[in-house]
């Protein structure tokens, strides 16, 4: 706990933001977006923004892992678990996204199905095992941190040749994403520069980022998920800018490298392979930006052993998840934020998890509206 | 009357028999559990009476609180605690906020068929001793069996009775701004020991449950002279649910200094692998007091000398806020909300 508590020091904070204020250009604009769903909860739990001058400003962009996913992959988990009769496992968060005729997992476990909550995915290879009568089925999300141990759990259930585990997997990839936004840049988003994920780099490393800094000019800095690590990130990205650098920078070198995990990275290829296309929510369809099984793992495979085809499906009309996830509006310049869309009551995904940019905004900062 | 010839009465099996539906059927079978294992372990001369009701003494002076609370609790043991003292401290603890004495509790289970007679045993005994020590007696009672897959084991209800002086008044209506806002000890105790005891999460830890009945605290706290406005046992939804109740009921905002909430490392350590909020966990033996600002030193010196406050401290005050925001200065210097806890705390997942 130490060692967290000298990455939330105040002290050190004050004396950074004191410096941060000193090396800003007061004559000009900066904006900056965290990638990492991690990095809104830091700065929205610990209040990193108000130790930065007036003139730098923090977009929120679209690494939560929920807030991308679309609608039709949660109506696909919910298929599952009511037509299908599995028993659907998945991470909390998950639990409460809105999807189609207003259900969500949550709403239809109340209608009978049978949805857990667990917190690794070799829970649901336990279930998988102990329930050798149920088909047990893992709705696999997020970004790089959480694919290897869905591989490993394949892996495993492999190994035991278990007949009754499959896995929907909706993992996807972080460079496709950051692409997508480096595209819109200028037309509809400022943005000087990039603090990179943490979590993420540790798998990936650092050298994913290397073309984005070149091709679109952009500084990329990696940082971990304490607020000092923001905070120190945000200065070298304000130094880069007013030396007109734009290089990629790791800031989190107690545990990214340049090459990342290479053993993480190997155990996905071998059970993963990129899908053609996928949707996400709010950057529509990115090509080779998520991954499914292996032909090798096909047994595996949900969508294959259910024959589950994917439907599009739109976001609700009032929600701007979209913009939100691309950076081009904020929370609470949605017209149903706070009213209509709360956390109680969430119409988009970004008002689901903490890391959500609404629910972010909801939770920590609605203050600063009123 | 000669005694009954011993082989013609068959004791309960404590240690390998089970609950069967026939212990809530209202015979023989329902009256041997009461006298052999609540009656043995809780027995007092109301109790005894042996009616549906106890006869009580009518209190003489004050007004009476009463305050009633469902336990249901996984796992049913924890370090710390069990869910049989749990449910004396918890409803003690209710009634005491109340600024009142606490008398006498009533308790009411239901069992689950199949549920190990010896268990519920340890939970009686732990049940029977947590209310000598508190010394409010359990003078009546109800049992119910349902069937297996029905319960969880066992669960407890119990109502608590008390006598609170004439004049005295506390309510969370009555924080107002200029207040100062006390907490009595570390936050997050209980919640995180239940958490730790789900095997399913994987962690050890040396955490143990904070439950306690707290009405020796609240009397030192009342005899102190400083003006009490509120008292709540942040429980359920932690901290952060109590202040916002608070503040919604009184219609004032409050802004806390996390710097000075006290939180244990283990339980920091813990609710920092899980990804939660101590602020959200539940409590079971700590208490949040409001009062003026010129009685918060002596307040705070009379809650630290008694040995359930000595880690108290001074968290935070209220103040003026058409919002009825709760918020925060966070130990980083920024500003936050304190919100409303939305749904179950979960682990986040990136
Ligand atoms: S406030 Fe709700 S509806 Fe609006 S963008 Fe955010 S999640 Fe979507």
């Amino acid at each position: 706990m130490k060692y967290i508590d000298e990455f939330r020091d105040g002290e050190v904070a004050q004396k950074l933001a004191a410096a941060i204020g000193r090396e800003v250009n007061p004559d000009r604009r900066y904006h900056f977006m965290e990638f990492c769903g991690g990095h809104t909860h830091a700065i929205s739990r610990y209040g990193v923004t108000d130790l930065l001058p007036d003139n730098v400003r923090m977009i929120h962009g679209p690494g939560c892992p929920v807030c991308v996913l679309p609608i039709g992959r949660v109506d696909q988990a919910i298929r599952l678990a009511l037509a299908h009769g599995v028993t659907l496992c998945t991470y909390g968060d998950c639990l409460r996204v809105p999807a189609s005729d207003g259900l969500s997992l949550l709403k239809a476990k109340a209608q009978g199905g049978d949805i857990r909550m667990i917190y690794s995915c070799a829970d649901a290879v336990a279930l998988a095992q102990q329930n050798p009568e149920k088909q047990v089925v893992f709705f696999a999300i997020g970004f790089e941190t959480t694919t290897p141990p869905t591989a490993v759990a394949i892996k495993q259930a492999a190994a035991l040749g278990l007949k009754n585990f499959s896995v929907l997997c909706c993992h996807v990839l972080t460079p496709p994403a950051i692409a997508s936004i480096m595209e819109g840049v200028d037309e509809q988003l400022q943005l000087d520069g990039f603090v990179g994920p943490a979590h993420v780099s540790t798998i990936i490393g650092s050298r994913p980022y290397e073309p984005f800094a070149a091709q679109y000019r952009k500084p990329v800095v990696i940082a971990g998920f304490e607020p000092l690590d923001v905070l120190l990130a945000i200065r070298m990205l304000i130094r880069q800018v007013n030396e007109g650098r734009a290089e990629v920078e790791n800031e989190f070198v107690r545990a990214v490298d340049r090459d990342g995990n290479r053993k993480a990275q190997a155990l996905m290829d071998e059970v993963f392979e990129l899908r053609e296309n996928f949707e996400w929510r709010g950057l529509g369809t990115l090509p080779h930006s998520a991954r499914r099984l292996r032909a090798e793992f096909a047994e595996f495979d949900a969508e294959r052993r259910f024959v589950l085809a994917y439907r599009p499906v739109a976001d609700h009309k009032g929600c701007d998840c979209g913009e939100i996830l691309r950076g081009i509006k904020r929370p609470q310049e949605c017209k149903l934020f706070g009213t209509v869309c709360t956390p109680e009551n969430p119409v988009g995904s970004c008002m689901v998890s903490s890391e959500g940019a609404c629910a972010a905004h909801y939770t920590y900062g609605r203050y600063k509206d009123v | 009357m000669s005694e009954p010839r011993k082989n013609y009465v068959r004791p309960l099996d404590i240690k390998h028999g089970r609950v069967d539906m026939a212990h809530g059927a209202g015979g023989r079978a329902m009256a041997q559990l009461i006298d052999e294992l609540f009656a043995r372990h809780l027995g007092n001369e109301w109790l005894a009476q042996g009616d549906d009701g106890a006869v009580l003494p009518a209190p003489g002076a004050g007004r009476l609180v009463m305050a009633t609370d469902s336990h249901v609790v996984s796992p049913l043991f924890f370090p710390g605690g069990d869910i049989g003292c749990l449910s004396v401290h918890g409803t003690i603890n209710d009634v005491a906020v109340m600024g009142a004495q606490p008398l006498w509790l009533s308790a009411a289970f239901i069992l689950e068929e199949g549920f190990p007679l010896a268990d519920l045993a340890r939970i009686v005994e732990s049940m029977a001793a947590a209310a000598k020590a508190a010394g409010v007696p359990i003078v009546t009672g109800d049992t119910k069996v349902v069937e297996r897959g029905k319960g969880d084991g066992v669960f407890i209800s119990t109502t608590g009775v008390g006598v609170i002086v004439a004049g005295r008044e506390l309510s969370g209506c009555r924080a107002r701004p200029g207040d100062v806002i006390l907490l009595s000890g570390t936050l997050g105790d209980h919640g995180m020991a239940i958490m730790a005891g789900r095997e399913s999460l994987g962690f050890e830890s040396p955490i143990v449950s904070d439950t306690a009945a707290l009405h020796g605290l609240i009397a030192t706290m009342l005899d102190c002279g400083a003006e009490l406005r509120v008292l709540r046992d942040p429980t359920r939804g932690g901290l952060a649910t109590t202040l916002n109740e608070i503040a919604r009921q009184s219609g004032v905002g409050m802004m806390l200094q996390e710097k000075v909430v006290p939180v244990s490392p283990p339980v920091a350590a813990a609710c920092e692998f899980l990804g939660l909020d101590p602020l959200y966990v539940a409590n079971e033996g700590k208490l949040v007091a409001i009062c003026a600002a010129n009685d918060a030193e002596r307040l705070l010196a009379a809650i630290r000398a008694h040995p359930l406050g000595a880690h108290a401290a001074i968290i935070g005050s209220v103040h003026e806020d058409p919002h009825h925001f709760v918020q925060m200065t966070t130990a980083f210097g920024g500003r936050r909300i304190v919100d409303w806890l939305s749904g179950d705390q979960l682990p986040r997942i990136c």
